[in-house]
């Protein structure tokens, strides 16, 4: 029988409340499945399973709010029984194993709290939709009684129901606490290069002119395709930083830095980046971002970039020069694209340019590297047919 | 369709894609990707929608034609009768 522990949502989303299970004792389940909703302080999170397996045991209730990493179903190997499982494993509680997860650094995790309810408390809590484990039980040892229910009920504010104010607040302080680590642990250097797009821009103009608005694709998607084949020359820049050691990825997984309307902002990762077509890979982005925007996301693309992109020339501002998102160990600045002054065979001319930066981490490579990268960046730029 | 049409169905599709927009506060002569903070995806998909809805495909040479609300009702009010049946 296995755990199955609540996984990583990103390094500034250290906890999260279960909304509501998607699954059953009893039902087989799919490696890649959503299996629960988790709410935490940036967006919903569908929770996807990391491996088939048949569900033994539901171990927290909608309501509770548990840190990553905590055990929250079992689940039946193949060719395990639930008798079986039940004769091997004595019962217990889930605050007990509750292990952080490796890129939390360990002051960030409280405790597990599973609160000790009642049934008839559970169920009328669940009425009113309370937030269980934000109550202070009343009943022997804690527990928490109907009439603790009942009277949180009354009160004004119940924990789960946040204002967009609170939830403001609360995404502010991930984020803030996730930079803090960053700036504090990171040794960053930061480079940039301008660079010119005049073949990509009109490699892109005369596709678009072709195609509608909906099949149309934006100079964002070359760019993210030009960093995701230049990181497979240079991995030491995707990769992540644990356990005072560089682990490089396997695969290329850009976290796209996208701003919520409401405020805040949120990476997740668009998968596979350098072996996507740009049509798919344009598909990809527009879908990221509307479902980053509306609130459902999944589990593994809050977890799984390798390096993050922020591009903020819609804003109009030349450069950006990113705080490293940890553990991951390098991100990626794009300025606005515009037209310039440029040189070219001693001649001048207008030229659409955009500037890169990038902001990497001296435990892992250094300036030398860096500018390598961002000169590979350049080049793939110059032949968007290669794209 | 009449130009009072138009505009209710061109600022439904803005409110889609802006949930937040107050229809009344869009000042109609200003630049619309300022007045309602749109980047170059939502844009996109804006322009996706209209070309949807009224049938019509503003390419994007076009765009610069297009830089406040009353600009781009002028622009798709005679395109869409020269579309429709």
């Amino acid at each position: 029988m296995i755990d199955f522990k609540l996984p990583s949502l990103g390094a500034d989303m250290d906890e999260g409340t279960l909304l509501e299970w998607r699954i059953k004792p009893g039902d087989t389940v799919r490696r890649g499945q959503v299996i629960a909703v988790v709410d935490t302080a940036k967006a919903a999170v569908d929770v996807e399973c990391w491996q088939d397996g048949e569900v033994f045991e539901l171990l927290i209730e909608p309501g509770a709010k548990v840190p990553v990493g905590t055990p929250i179903a079992s689940l039946l190997q193949a060719g395990e029984s639930a008798d079986s499982a039940r004769r091997q494993v004595p019962p217990k509680s889930p605050v007990e194993q509750a292990a952080p997860a490796p890129s939390i650094p360990s002051e960030a995790v409280a405790p597990a709290s599973r609160p000790r309810v009642s049934p008839a408390a559970r169920k009328r809590a669940g009425e009113l939709g309370l937030d269980l484990a934000a109550l202070t039980g009343s009943g022997p040892h804690g527990v928490v009684t109907l009439e603790d229910v009942e009277a949180a009920g009354r009160a004004p504010a119940p924990a789960t129901d946040r204002g967009p104010s609170d939830r403001q607040a609360a995404m502010r302080q991930a984020i803030a606490a996730a930079m803090s680590r960053s700036k504090r642990e990171i040794p960053h250097y930061y480079l940039s290069e301008t660079i010119a797009l005049g073949p990509a821009m009109a490699w892109l103009q005369a596709r678009n002119a072709r195609s509608t608005p909906e099949e149309r694709l934006l100079p964002s998607v070359l760019l993210l395709k030009a960093v995701a084949l230049a990181l497979r020359e240079y991995p030491q820049l995707n990769g992540f930083w644990r356990e005072d050691a560089f682990q490089p990825a396997a695969d290329v997984h850009l976290g796209v830095a996208i701003a919520l309307r409401q405020g805040g902002l949120i990476a997740p990762a668009l998968h596979a980046v350098a072996s996507r077509p740009l049509e798919q890979l344009m598909g990809e982005l527009a879908d990221l971002v509307q479902r980053a925007r509306s609130g459902s996301l999944r589990s593994s693309e809050l977890s799984d970039a390798s390096l993050t992109v922020t591009q903020l020339g819609d804003q109009g501002v030349d450069a950006v020069f990113g705080v490293i998102y940890p553990p991951q160990v390098a991100l990626v600045g794009f300025g606005r694209i515009a037209e310039r002054p440029w040189v070219e065979a001693g001649q001048l001319c207008v030229m659409p340019c955009v500037v890169a930066s990038l902001a990497a981490d001296h435990r892992v490579s250094d300036g030398h590297y860096g500018a390598r990268f961002l000169g590979e960046v350049r080049r793939l730029l110059q032949s968007p047919d290669s794209l | 369709m009449d130009r009072q049409q138009l505009r209710q169905q061109v600022l439904a599709e803005l409110q889609h894609i802006a949930p937040e927009l107050e229809a009344e506060a869009l000042r109609g002569d200003r630049p619309l990707r300022d007045e309602v903070d749109l980047d170059s995806m939502d844009w996109l998909r804006f322009l996706g929608a209209l070309h949807r809805r009224l049938g019509v495909n503003i390419p994007e040479a076009d765009y610069h034609k297009l830089d406040s609300l009353d600009a781009l009702i002028a622009y798709l009010e005679p395109r869409l009768v020269a579309s429709s049946p």
